[in-house]
């Protein structure tokens, strides 16, 4: 391969990667969008209606705004590293976007270690908030920094177990690996969200708590907290972690759809529908997980802390840790588990 | 030089250089944090090495939560730093004595090592490799064939869940707890009970009582009669 | 370059793109917006007045355990891994195996409840 060669390969592969981002960003401006008028319909209320038609340019909007608006960075903040931890948030929560499979070959790097690889980062994305919490150097901000840490590290360990449900029905880490396993002739009826169902649930519950959405928002309780870690942002470092959190968010949905919705194949097998391309279908049961999101969002009351961390610890935990054990030895007895993983 | 040989030299670099931070940087938080950069670079390294599987569990386990640990420690501390500076010099001889066993054992290590020269002249083998990826070459000998090894490892993990809890766990008194199933289970006839007291007498002693118990979720104060009554 | 690798440099290439992204919006604001700091606005935050002390205080111990029952968990997790993977492969000794390891674990999970190291108050 000469130089040249190689040259236009990575700048391809470049391309690809921007737009793969750019059309993320520009469905989570409209995914932010849906948010807001779901949860204003459910009040009762308009919600964003005045740029564009029915509102619809409205992130755009937000976008400039923010972009415009004045950078403070607080007096007394460790400056690199306040600057550092959105930097960090945001770069985490895109990454992950690099091994999730939109359609049949459709990724951007497709690991071996694909499922890991998503678990690894979202591991992570703990720091951004650590750092932006103790960069501040604002009482407000570090309460919020340490209870949202504590909070993500709880809810990791129930995610990971329910992963490994996922797993062993597949033998497999590879994301496209865990949707191919689902096709079958059964369609919708194949996929593991009904045959692991508490296991979708934990999970969906569990996600929810992961990217500190409401009703686990305690790390941004407004009530108590201000605004938690973010309280000494504004601009657009205040911007890029509400974007880190939608991407994160938008993760947790894909990551739902490839393990418990069969990512980007038709929910019947049969013409009209293996007519649609897979993207779209992928697109659509996305946009379903995230409906859920965004309903619970509107009609559930936040959880006190120990609440909070009683749900993860004392139920989550060992309910994810039994299914693991039933499911591995039922598939044992039945002599459905997979072969030696490829 | 090769992709790959760059790649190698960025991320050795990078653990090197920030490794050496670790221990130069007089704000903890920072040196924590170059800690993971060094972390971070080596899990690249692994991945060079083709061990893909250790690489993610390097990122996931020390990463994401070892060092979120030593951050938490770091910050919990709320350490001091002039006292800091005044104890180095009553530890030096101490933290002088380890480092030169360690730099002894490490230079026999490199000295002694060697490889048998019978291997060296062996033929390397050249056949069908199987086709696994690594996580399922791992998992395929580590619960079996070294299985005592594994449930040492899970030995360890007993024994490092109990040690935090005994070292850590401070028992605070007089707080209240919420008992979720004890809530649940209440009926209504423990908690509502109908009374009309006469004027000015209040609420007799035995009925408030009764009451306490089914109200209260940790420990349920009986209803204190008035001082003045 | 092995086929191993040739799967992670999309993955550095794509780590590249979106770090530029969000170095692009981390600065902008820092180029175009208007900017006149004073000592009010560069304050930290506080309901009024000015903050006492430093923010940065010691904390409940409890956040310390935490950190380091996920440790322990997310080590248990990291073990099932490469099982679930080899699952069909490793017959019933590896899945007894596996059950008496995470028995031992289990253990001490017990323990923690019943010392009431999971309760938060």
């Amino acid at each position: 391969m000469t130089f040249w060669e190689a040259s236009l390969d990575v700048a391809l592969i470049a391309l690809a990667s921007l737009t793969l981002m750019s059309v993320l960003m520009i469905y989570i401006a409209y995914i932010l969008y849906a948010d807001r008028k779901i949860w204003a319909a459910v009040q009762l209320r308009r919600g964003p209606n005045v740029v564009g038609p029915w509102g619809l340019l409205q992130s755009f909007a937000d976008l400039l705004k923010f972009v415009l608006k004045e950078p403070v960075i607080p007096a007394s903040a460790n400056k690199g590293l306040f600057l550092l931890a959105p930097l960090v948030l945001v770069f985490l929560a895109l990454t992950a976007w690099a091994v999730i499979p939109v359609d049949a070959g459709w990724v951007i790097a497709d690991l071996n270690v694909g499922i890991l690889f998503v678990f690894a980062v979202s591991s992570l994305q703990v720091y951004g908030v650590i750092m932006a919490g103790w960069a501040s150097n604002s009482k407000y901000a570090f309460l919020g920094a340490l209870r949202s840490a504590a909070q993500m590290i709880s809810y990791e360990v129930s995610i990971g177990f329910v992963i490994i449900t996922v797993l062993l029905c597949v033998g497999s880490l590879n994301l496209t690996a865990i949707v191919e396993s689902q096709n079958s002739e059964w369609g919708i009826f194949g996929w593991y969200w009904l045959w692991l169902f508490p296991m979708f649930v934990i999970f969906l519950i569990s996600a929810l708590a992961e990217t500190n959405r409401p009703p686990f928002d305690l790390p941004e309780a407004e009530s108590e907290l201000v605004a938690g870690f973010m309280v000494e942002y504004s601009s657009t470092p205040y911007l890029l972690f509400m974007l880190g959190e939608y991407v994160a968010i938008m993760t947790m949905c894909a990551l739902m759809t490839i393990m418990f919705f069969g990512g980007w194949l038709p929910p019947f097998p049969i013409a009209p529908f293996t007519w649609v391309p897979g993207i779209v279908w992928f697109v659509l049961k996305m946009s379903l997980v995230f409906f859920i999101f965004a309903m619970v969002k509107a009609f559930v009351p936040r959880y006190r802390y120990d609440q909070l961390m009683r749900l993860g610890w004392k139920v989550f935990l060992p309910l994810s840790l039994a299914a693991v054990v039933i499911v591995a030895f039922v598939l044992k007895l039945t002599g459905l588990a997979p072969g030696v993983g490829a | 030089m090769s992709v790959t040989a760059a790649f190698f030299y960025l991320f050795a670099g990078i653990t090197v250089a920030s490794a050496f931070l670790v221990i130069a940087s007089r704000n903890p938080v920072h040196a924590v944090l170059f800690l993971i950069l060094a972390f971070v670079n080596a899990a690249g390294l692994f991945v060079l090495l083709g061990a893909e599987f250790l690489a993610m569990i390097l990122v996931v386990v020390y990463v994401g939560a070892v060092a979120v640990l030593f951050l938490f420690v770091i910050m919990l501390l709320d350490i001091d730093f002039a006292s800091l500076r005044q104890g180095v010099l009553q530890y030096l001889p101490i933290g002088a004595t380890v480092g030169v066993i360690f730099l002894v054992e490490l230079i026999l290590v490199v000295t002694t090592y060697a490889v048998d020269p019978a291997l060296l002249a062996a033929e390397p083998v050249v056949g069908e490799v199987p086709v696994m990826t690594n996580t399922a070459a791992l998992g395929s000998v580590l619960y079996t064939r070294y299985v005592y090894f594994f449930q040492l490892a899970g030995l360890i993990l007993l024994v490092a869940m109990i040690g935090a809890i005994v070292l850590t766990l401070r028992e605070r008194v007089g707080t209240k707890r919420q008992d979720a199933v004890r809530q649940g289970l209440r009926t209504k006839e423990e908690a509502i009970g109908m009374t009309s007291p006469p004027i000015g007498k209040g609420l007799g002693k035995g009925l408030g009582s009764g009451l306490g118990s089914g109200l209260g979720s940790g420990s349920p104060a009986p209803a204190r009669p008035r001082e003045d009554a | 370059m092995t086929a191993l690798l040739a799967d992670y440099l999309p993955l550095v290439i794509f780590m590249g793109v979106a770090l530029f992204i969000g170095a692009i919006l981390l600065a902008a604001p820092f180029v175009v917006a208007y900017k006149s700091p004073d000592s009010e606005k560069l304050s930290a935050y506080e309901c009024g007045f000015n903050a006492f002390d430093d923010s940065r205080m010691k904390f409940d111990v409890r956040f310390y355990l935490v950190a380091i029952l996920f440790i322990i968990f997310d080590l248990e997790v990291a073990f099932l891994f490469p099982w679930a993977v080899t699952f069909g492969g490793i017959g019933w000794f590896g899945f007894w195996s596996m059950m008496i390891f995470l028995g031992v674990l289990t253990v001490g999970f017990v323990y923690e409840w019943k010392k009431g190291a999971l309760e938060w108050d």
